[in-house]
């Protein structure tokens, strides 16, 4: 079951009134509804709970001085959405950048449409709603120009934030005609003309500068962590250090003590599966976070560890081996893979090994939350503003619509954000406060304790090989606990769309293919971390390559080209797959002249088969994921003692058309960091059920001097804007990792098997 | 028990334990929230503040050895938001989240006034403290270099 499905079954029976009113008070609203058509129901943002909304009313504003404003309903977490979305709508409403501003909208799908910020899909799905938008808004306001000069409408031309008549020289300003613009009927779907690309004046150009930049800057910017009410009190949470433990006893005495302690208030556990609700715990009340944290060290706690209290990384690994060895449910087969592996020349195999990852956002999850005459309202730093309203809704037993959830900036999301069970928290805490305005703080200590981890995952290949050493046959079985384990009660497989990132969907022209998914079970909380499947089913795939291409003892470039084959456009499903990113399999090919266009492009700029000196390496990875083909070409240098350094890396990203050309570079940028962050250093393992990291000094991340030296991203040529566009946020990580233990091997013939990487290049 | 602190050039008299990091005293007594909380360990660098122009981790200062130094905030840096670190923050379009790049800002700014001309090396030493989960490290290399040559420039 698809996630989204999860939670469109969790809020199918929610109904919530439809207002119809401005974001701006004061402003004069264009009104215009554009309905969705009904051919592309089920994929894409239509496939979303809520689906779309296009309504021009909703989403723009123009004031009377013709400040333009656009709402943003996506969460801004770094990617650049809340400049993106803006540049969208301005551009085909011929607006002036300059006098554009962004308002962020509260958490309400059905005015709004979906708005879960993940599976990097923003502008994938808003792309067309929002050029829909700004073009039917730009054709009113030609529209009211030519009535209110007596001229046809095919005279006028809206240009940079006005409306001209040529023949005439006459202007009117967007400010002067907002309010007979708004009067006038919407255009009917079939007449909104779309801009010509050609004239785009900001998709695709380059250098927007940031909305939020000058407040990032100047410290201005409000973060949910910023957030700051009259009266306003802070909780941290004391929660149970194994998964399913629960409160035995508490003292609080000494807590009470504490100079600025309030309170203590217990927070009952959520019974598994808990989705999104909180752990449980107790959550220390004071009148600043400091005392709350000292008063949370006084607490004497004795703890029921629950069923998950012997959970240990390194039993647990051998356990995914065990599993990994044995048969297990087939998720695709292609030919006899048995027989012609009995038939091979040679056979392979190799074993992959991935920890859990915590997401660790530079601002830890925290929440402010008021309940006024029965009213609750939320400011935080959530991904999904919708699933934090109904949880906060269902878990307080408030109605829906009495739950305003107010979206701030989030300082890093990487998923983690996807889930508020912090915003639960502060409201289970304001209710016992009388509804007084209460902030929690995560510590990063709970936060790289309590996180929802990423998945822990053994990867099993096996190819037969003929003569020449290309492979006949490919066994691949992954096994790790699925994320299904917070929604539904002892899942042991992974779900279609955990397979359907780089598992099922592998690319290789092979002839025999089998892939299995043995069981698995979670015994902590399992979530979506940044790309999510694709960075343990990437490794072991583009690792397996190398691995099969030294041993052909071949060039690792031309033979993974080799394993992909000529180009050609698979339609998914003949591959078993059963989920392709949300997206119509008829549209969303698997292009695997794609794939090789951006493994070629990252070989050709990186001088791919260049003399290296003694202890230095390249190695490449190619991947599709997000429907976004990327690659890498990583150079390494590994010296005394197996010092890693990493002096370049290129990736190649092919997104499809594109929008906002400095943030798919900065996401790649920071891609390739988090990639070589997770690679080299990133773990967090289990012991008597605890994790064995508490903060930075355990749970290390890549800090600037042991970050690549320089990259460099190639964003492949796209000006088709008919064409479907592709992922970003997340599509840059997966090829990371392979590429780096590839160039690892090559430098210095030492296969990485296990990450991270950390000191096996020291023995 | 009550201490006054000079802040951004003012003084803030503030009712706390002695014991209380710098960086609460900003964010939850003075609602100075641009300093930022990410570790509590000086770890990571976020909560960076200069004490008498030194950058210093506020998790771990101590209130009442703030006492009697000049503290400068991410508030305070500049009076409209145009220190040559903020311009080359701007146009090199460093932050992705932004939540870490006020210490980020902080310690470069540090740094560029102990070191007017960092090298590669320099930048690495003095920033490698500071961690962005983003991954903006080379532009904040580069924002660095431009921010030096933009300082030399009006010199």
């Amino acid at each position: 079951m698809r996630h989204d499905q999860m939670l469109g079954a969790m809020i199918a029976n929610v109904s919530r009134r439809h207002f119809l009113t401005g974001i701006a008070a004061g402003s004069l609203v264009l009104a215009v509804g554009l309905p969705v058509r009904a051919d592309e129901m089920k994929y894409a943002g239509e496939g979303m709970p809520h689906g779309l909304r296009d309504d021009p009313k909703i989403f723009i504003a123009i004031a009377e001085d013709g400040t333009v404003t656009v709402l943003c309903h996506r969460s801004e977490m770094g990617q650049g959405v809340r400049t993106s979305i803006p540049m969208v709508v301005a551009d085909e409403l011929e607006a002036d950048w300059s006098r554009v501003k962004v308002a962020q909208a509260t958490g309400d799908e059905e005015r709004f449409g979906n708005q879960d910020t993940d599976g990097s899909r923003s502008l994938r799905h808003h792309f067309l709603v929002m050029r829909r938008m700004g073009a039917a808004a730009r054709q009113m306001l030609e529209e009211a120009a030519a009535k209110q000069w007596g001229v046809p409408v095919a005279e006028v031309e809206a240009v940079n934030h006005e409306v001209v008549h040529k023949p005439s020289n006459r202007k009117l300003a967007y400010g002067a005609l907002a309010k007979a613009a708004a009067d006038l009927p919407a255009p009917a779907p079939d007449k909104v003309t779309l801009k010509d690309p050609a004239k785009f004046r900001y998709i695709g150009k380059g250098e927007t500068p940031l909305i939020d930049g000058f407040d990032i800057t100047t410290g201005k910017a409000h973060y949910g962590i910023d957030t700051r009410l009259d009266g306003m009190v802070y909780a941290v949470v004391a929660r149970p250090p194994v998964f399913g433990g629960t409160v035995k006893s508490f003292d609080d005495s000494e807590t009470l003590k504490v100079p600025g302690v309030l309170k203590t208030v217990t927070i009952d556990p959520t019974p598994a599966p808990a989705v999104f609700q909180p752990l449980g715990g107790i959550a220390v009340v004071a009148t600043n976070t400091w005392a709350a944290i000292k008063g949370r060290e006084a607490l004497k706690i004795e703890w029921d560890d629950g069923p998950h209290g012997s959970y240990s990384s390194e039993e647990y690994k051998a356990t995914l081996e065990a599993a990994a060895r044995q048969p297990g449910a087939v998720v695709r087969t292609e030919g006899d893979t048995d027989k012609a592996m009995a038939g091979a020349a040679k056979r392979l195999e190799a074993e992959y090994y991935l920890p859990h990852l915590a997401h660790a956002t530079m601002e830890p999850p925290a929440a402010v939350v008021r309940i006024v005459d029965g009213k609750c309202e939320a400011w935080s730093c959530v991904q999904s503003p919708q699933a934090t309203r109904d949880n906060l809704a269902q878990r307080l037993g408030i109605p829906v619509e009495n739950v305003t959830v107010n979206v701030t900036l989030l300082g890093g999301g990487f998923g983690r954000k996807s889930k508020p069970d912090y915003v639960v928290e502060a409201g289970l805490v304001s209710k016992a406060m009388d509804g007084a305005p209460v902030k929690v703080t995560w510590t990063r200590e709970d936060d790289i304790t309590n996180d929802y981890f990423h998945t822990a995952s053994v990867e099993r290949v096996e190819a037969g090989l003929d003569e020449s050493g290309k492979p006949v046959a490919w066994l691949h079985r992954s096994t790790a606990p699925t994320i299904v384990s917070i929604f539904a009660p002892d899942p042991k497989h992974e779900a279609d769309w955990e397979m359907g990132m780089g598992l099922v969907d592998m690319p290789f022209d092979i002839p025999n293919v089998r892939i299995e998914n043995p069981e698995a079970e979670a015994h902590t909380r399992i979530g979506w971390f940044r790309s999510v499947s694709n960075i343990p089913h990437a490794f072991a795939v583009q690792s397996f390559a190398a691995e099969l291409a030294a041993a052909a003892g071949r060039d690792q470039k031309d033979y993974l080209l080799e394993l992909i084959g000529q180009p050609r456009q698979v339609d998914l499903r003949k591959l078993s797959v059963a989920w392709n990113y949300g997206e119509n399999p008829e549209i969303y090919l698997l292009d695997t002249g794609r794939l090789r266009g951006v493994i070629e492009t990252v070989a050709e700029a990186s001088q791919w088969g260049r003399t290296m000196p003694k202890g230095s390496g390249l190695g490449i990875a190619g991947h599709r994921s997000f429907v976004t083909y990327t690659a890498a070409a990583v150079e390494v240098q590994v010296g005394e003692g197996g010092a890693l350094t990493i002096p370049r890396v290129d990736i190649a990203v092919d997104c499809g058309p594109q929008v906002n050309l400095d943030r798919i570079r900065s996401q790649m940028e920071g891609a390739v960091i988090m990639g070589v962050s997770l690679a080299t250093l990133g773990e967090i393992s289990f012991k008597n059920g605890r994790t064995e990291q508490t903060n930075f000094d355990t749970y290390e991340v890549t800090r600037i001097d042991a970050a690549p030296k320089e990259i460099h991203v190639h964003i492949m040529p796209a000006s088709d804007y008919s064409k479907p566009l592709g992922g970003v946020g997340e599509p840059g990580v997966p090829p990371i990792a392979p590429a780096l233990t590839n160039a690892i091997f090559a430098a210095t013939g030492k296969r990485i098997r296990r990450l991270p990487i950390r000191d096996q290049l020291a023995t | 028990m009550a201490y006054t602190l000079k802040i951004n050039g003012t003084d803030h008299t503030v009712d706390v334990e002695g014991e209380t990091p710098l960086l609460w005293v900003l964010r939850d007594v003075l609602g100075m929230t641009g300093t930022k909380f990410g570790c509590g360990q000086a770890l990571c660098g976020a909560c960076t503040v200069h004490l008498d122009g030194t950058a210093v981790r506020s998790c771990q200062t101590a209130t009442e050895d703030a006492v009697g130094s000049a503290v400068t905030t991410i508030e305070g840096l500049s009076p409209d938001g145009n220190h040559p670190v903020q311009v080359a923050w701007r146009e090199a379009n460093v932050p992705q989240c932004g939540y870490c790049q006020s210490g980020q800002m902080m310690q470069a700014a540090s740094l560029l006034a102990d070191t007017p001309n960092p090298t590669d090396a320099d930048i690495d030493s003095a920033m490698s403290g500071n961690i962005c989960r983003c991954g903006t490290y080379p532009r904040i290399r580069a924002a660095i270099k431009q921010a030096a040559t933009k300082m030399a420039g009006a010199q």
